[in-house]
């Protein structure tokens, strides 16, 4: 019973939608799919980790509309991106280019691989290596140890 | 004797990442380096083209001398903070213009009444279309145009005495 009553409610939940005014997103689905496809790749510049397209402040909303105009007037997603980091910087896009700036930012993964690779593969070679073969004197006092 | 310099390793990271902290939270403190800061595309470029109700990019370029360009709005709580020291700032001298970002004119006229009027000219961006071509984030924004229309300088948030005092400097070297 209680699970019927749960599923019912289930019927009352309406999904998260990016944007809170239905009267934002354009008529065509098409350029509204497409709309929301390069705003989710800008970021909201008041609060900083969250895109355009999920964000609730003013500025992302003057933000989103921008894109839908230059959306409607045909422009290529290439063409809106650089259209907000001429205004905003490289700083806008979540997805930050590669360049000088950004190298460490991109390398780092790779830096942290290298690191622990070589962290590995000194413990394992530290842990591995034969011991030294036992000197003469060594073999006379375990054999001398070992008579019955 | 290596197992020594391997010992001081750690406390060389430390010391060093102490010292970036504190460098940084230095910096942070006097009002020179802000994590969350958007650093200005416009810094040594042309102002951007621009029209408002009050003045426009042609208004600024034909002073041929330097000028303090500051948004506001009625609606922002830091802009009060900064209320007095834009009016010390205009007091010694310092040519300020205001641009009221997303304002209804009469909030605006409110606003200068009640917490005195720095600006020599008043410029209304209503839609904030304007501050978004000149990478606005927020208010309160303040710019440095120098005589040839170029922008020298951006400061965000309410101007410190410190950040005030800079400026003015800066005035009388562009």
């Amino acid at each position: 019973m209680i699970r019927a009553w749960l599923l019912a409610l289930l019927l009352f939940v309406s999904p998260a939608w990016a944007i809170s005014d239905p009267s934002e997103a354009l008529a065509d689905p098409a350029q509204e799919a497409r709309a929301v496809e390069i705003g989710k790749q800008l970021r909201c510049l008041v609060c900083q980790n969250e895109s355009i397209e999920d964000s609730g402040a003013d500025l992302a909303r003057d933000l989103r509309k921008i894109v839908r105009q230059h959306v409607v007037a045909g422009e290529s997603e290439a063409e809106i991106t650089a259209w907000m980091v001429k205004r905003y910087g490289d700083f806008v896009r979540l997805k930050p280019p590669l360049n000088l700036l950004t190298l460490l930012l991109w390398g780092s993964p790779l830096v942290a691989l290298l690191i622990g690779g070589l962290t590995v593969l000194g413990l394992r070679r530290s842990s591995t290596s034969t011991p030294a073969p036992l000197s003469e004197a060594e073999k006379r006092r375990l054999s001398s140890l070992m008579e019955p | 004797m290596n197992r020594r310099l391997l010992l001081a390793i750690p406390f060389g990271v430390a010391a060093v990442g102490g010292v970036g902290f504190y460098s940084i939270l230095r910096a942070m403190q006097s009002g020179q380096f802000d994590p969350r800061g958007v650093p200005s595309q416009l810094i040594d470029k042309p102002l951007p083209e621009f029209v408002l109700p009050g003045f426009g990019r042609a208004e600024v370029v034909a002073r041929k001398a330097p000028v303090v360009i500051n948004f506001f709005a009625s609606w922002c709580v830091p802009c009060i903070e900064e209320a007095p020291v834009l009016a010390a700032l205009q007091k010694s001298g310092v040519p300020i213009w205001g641009i009221a970002y997303k304002d209804k004119q009469a909030a605006t006229d409110l606003f200068l009444k009640r917490r005195g009027n720095p600006y020599a000219q008043l410029a209304r961006d209503e839609d904030g279309r304007v501050g978004i071509e000149w990478g606005v984030t927020g208010v309160p924004e303040t710019y440095l145009i120098d005589a040839q229309g170029i922008v020298r300088w951006r400061f965000t948030g309410p101007l410190s005495n410190n950040a005030a005092r800079g400026l003015s400097q800066m005035m009388g070297r562009t």
